[in-house]
């Protein structure tokens, strides 16, 4: 697999929009060409290799091309931003929008990241060796379609807003969550291993979610239903299942209502 | 005699009162007397009066001080830089005419600032929550002649838009209303006892925060589903009975305030409430207003929404607009260090920002437009006064049930004072003019 190394090499005063950055647009350039492609800055437009230093070249295609960024890209938005097969390796901290409507491969932060990472995605996997921001997974303002697919793992804790209008997709947060995970909430499974706040599946149609821990106030549209032993993300336990939001509007399926679902482990 | 000048427009507060009376001295230059504003409206006006006012832009020196420029001199160095800075943020917009928020956008537009306004800080949760799940609503006029439930979540009429009530809410004797206020079963939500509330046929004093899950709780009820013993410190009871006086009703309303759009969950609270004014249309007529609070917050939004497609938290860097609070959030934008300039106009960001972005917006460059001395203009490197739009210039304004009102002008402005529009069109041209010759 061709490799891609990005050493940042100065701060953006603003910040930096690098849409660019991902092995779809890597694929088939080498160095040169890769420093040659543009980024923003406010108004004015930058190049990669104004803010990064950059050695190898991409492969082929994007399936064969690996990104690694070594450094601290805190002030870089937008890095892997709809990127769809190959591999970005971030070893340090990122910005907002990280793998932001990605359809496919593996990107790797071993570090935090900010609001809005894995926004409408609809494929692929998202590993953060940290803490997440807000709206992780989430659809983007106005959207009703969230994270569709794909898998976002978070070592650490995640923000608020988790998950909202998802309908797809796996979200594990091995952390504390912030307020608003799942709402309207349509398919998908969200797994938070730490304790939630409140406001867990808010209008929720369909889809799971499961809390390990405490969860401070229950939605008062969820309904106990009954106890039982699930094996979840390799942990097994005991777990009571509430459904919700009895507000919301429900499908119906083989003349049977489809709850949202709550998994609370004893 | 005095002379008197009738069905003047209020250029305070989102009710926008369109029955104002002012008496004029006989020379036609000096208001002595405004009739039916209340007591903020009224002082409005008053308060253009000041002998002390600013008449002349004003820069300031490397020593503090201030020293007057004229108009010309205070358009180049604001269009010199908007157009230098890499991503400048013009704000506020809300105390002012369409027609100057169409110049702004124009100016925003040529230099691809950041643009947003004052819903930033108050109701920009409920355009966010529009967005996700659309509006069933009404004008006040519609609301005066049928609503006979009334709903107050999170806002004060009584002391931040003290003739609402009178004018369009509560008491005005309508066509299907002709009780007034007997006519009408009124519902106040709110953590606090406030003036409205000790008016309201109910009270739901809610535990602060848990608005979303009491919202959540009546929409429960509605459908007739199970409730916990409480939900935000009220009885399932009263919650049922709550639901059942909204469904009842023959046209039910709720208009909601900073109460809700800026506690624990800001949009969620607004969306749900939505929710539950749809849920509420299976059984009744039902409709939701915000209360927005500046006269012209509304148009703003409505300008922008024609002209870019977004009613704030604009991001016209790029050439096209974008739009993302959180992001583009002029307070955001501020506390993350993403700007390099402030432009302000028809708001005191000083004022009602949280002070580390006011610290920001004192070490950029920075120009301020408004009629006043404000915490704003302070921290600004230039001031720029303009004439009182709804007093000493018309203009048009949206009411916050979205209705266009064209204020009116009263009195003329202190000689060679420019309006915030003409003031604005001398820093689009001198903008194109460093533009074109870069
Ligand atoms: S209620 Fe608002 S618009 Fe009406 S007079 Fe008072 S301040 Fe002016």
């Amino acid at each position: 697999m061709a490799k891609v190394i990005l050493t940042p090499n100065q701060t953006p005063t603003l910040f930096l929009e690098a849409e660019n950055i991902t092995p779809d647009v890597f694929a088939g350039k080498d160095a040169a060409e890769i420093a040659a492609l543009h980024g923003f800055v406010g108004k004015t437009t930058v190049t990669l290799g104004d803010y990064f230093t950059i050695e190898g070249a991409g492969g082929q295609t994007a399936a064969d091309t690996t990104v690694v960024i070594n450094g601290d890209v805190s002030r870089v938005k937008y890095i892997g931003m709809k990127m769809s097969a190959g591999e970005l390796i971030v070893n340090g901290n990122a910005d907002m929008y990280v793998g932001g409507w990605m359809t496919g491969g593996k990107i790797t932060v071993n570090g935090d990241i900010e609001a809005f990472a894995g926004l409408g995605m609809t494929g692929g996997e998202l590993i953060v060796n940290g803490n997440a921001g807000n709206y992780l997974g989430a659809a983007y303002r106005g959207d009703w379609r969230g994270m569709q697919g794909g898998e976002i793992r978070v070592s650490g804790n995640a923000g608020s807003d988790v998950g909202t209008f998802m309908r797809g997709g796996t979200i594990v947060v091995g952390g504390n969550i912030d307020v608003h995970v799942g709402t309207h909430m349509e398919g998908g499974t969200i797994i938070v291993k730490g304790d939630a706040k409140t406001r867990v599946g808010g209008q929720m149609v369909k889809g799971t979610i499961y809390v390990y821990g405490d969860i401070d106030v229950m939605m008062p549209g969820f309904q106990y239903r009954n106890d039982s032993d699930l094996e979840v993300d390799g942990d097994k336990g005991r777990f009571a299942l509430y459904e919700g939001d009895m507000g919301e509007r429900h499908p119906k399926k083989k003349g049977e209502v489809i709850y949202g679902q709550l998994y609370m482990k004893y | 005699m005095a002379k008197i000048v009738t069905d003047v427009v209020c250029p305070f507060c989102g009710t926008l009162c369109d029955d104002l009376e002012v008496a004029l001295s006989d020379d036609g230059k000096e208001i002595l007397e405004v009739y039916n504003a209340c007591a903020i409206g009224a002082t409005k006006f008053l308060h253009s009066q000041a002998s002390d006012r600013l008449t002349r832009p004003q820069k300031k020196q490397e020593d503090g001080s201030w020293k007057e420029v004229t108009y010309d001199e205070a358009a180049d160095y604001t269009a010199k830089m908007l157009v230098d800075a890499k991503k400048p943020l013009m704000y506020g917009w809300s105390s002012t005419s369409c027609s100057a928020q169409g110049v702004g956008a124009e100016i925003g537009e040529e230099v691809g600032a950041c643009m947003d306004n004052t819903a930033t800080v108050c109701h920009g949760s409920t355009l966010i929550a529009v967005q996700d799940v659309g509006v069933p609503s009404a004008t006040l006029g519609e609301i005066a002649n049928r609503a006979d439930r009334v709903v107050f979540w999170g806002c004060n009429p009584a002391h931040a838009h003290p003739r609402h009530m009178s004018r369009y809410s509560i008491f005005p004797r309508g066509f299907f209303t002709g009780k007034g206020s007997k006519s009408r079963q009124m519902i106040v939500v709110d953590p606090r006892n406030t003036d409205t509330a000790k008016m309201a046929d109910v009270h739901l004093q809610l535990e602060q925060g848990h608005d979303y899950e009491l919202l959540s709780a009546i929409r429960v009820a509605i459908r007739g589903e199970k409730l916990p013993d409480v939900v935000a410190g009220i009885s399932k009871e009263q919650i049922y009975e709550v639901a059942d006086t909204l469904k009842s009703g023959r046209f039910a309303v709720i208009f909601f305030g900073m109460g809700v759009t800026h506690s624990l969950g800001k949009n969620h609270n607004i969306d749900i409430a939505i929710s539950v004014t749809r849920d509420l249309n299976d059984y009744t007529k039902a409709a939701i207003v915000p209360m927005r609070g500046h006269y012209n917050v509304t148009g703003s939004g409505q300008v922008w929404g024609w002209q870019f497609g977004f009613p704030f938290c604009l991001d016209l860097t790029r050439g096209f607009a974008r739009y993302n609070p959180g992001d583009s959030s002029s307070n955001d934008l501020l506390v993350r260090d993403e700007l390099d300039a402030v432009f302000v106009l028809g708001s005191d960001p000083g004022a009602h920002f949280p002070v580390r972005s006011v610290k920001k917006i004192a070490q950029l460059p920075s120009v301020c437009i408004d009629p006043h001395i404000t915490p704003t203009s302070a921290v600004s490197k230039m001031h720029v006064p303009v004439a009182f739009v709804g007093v000493e210039v018309g203009g048009c304004a949206y009411r916050m049930d979205n209705v266009p009102i064209e204020t009116k002008k009263v009195v003329e402005p202190p000689e060679g004072m420019l309006t915030d529009e003409e003031f604005l069109q001398l820093v689009l041209n001198r903008v194109r003019e460093l533009k074109g010759a870069a």
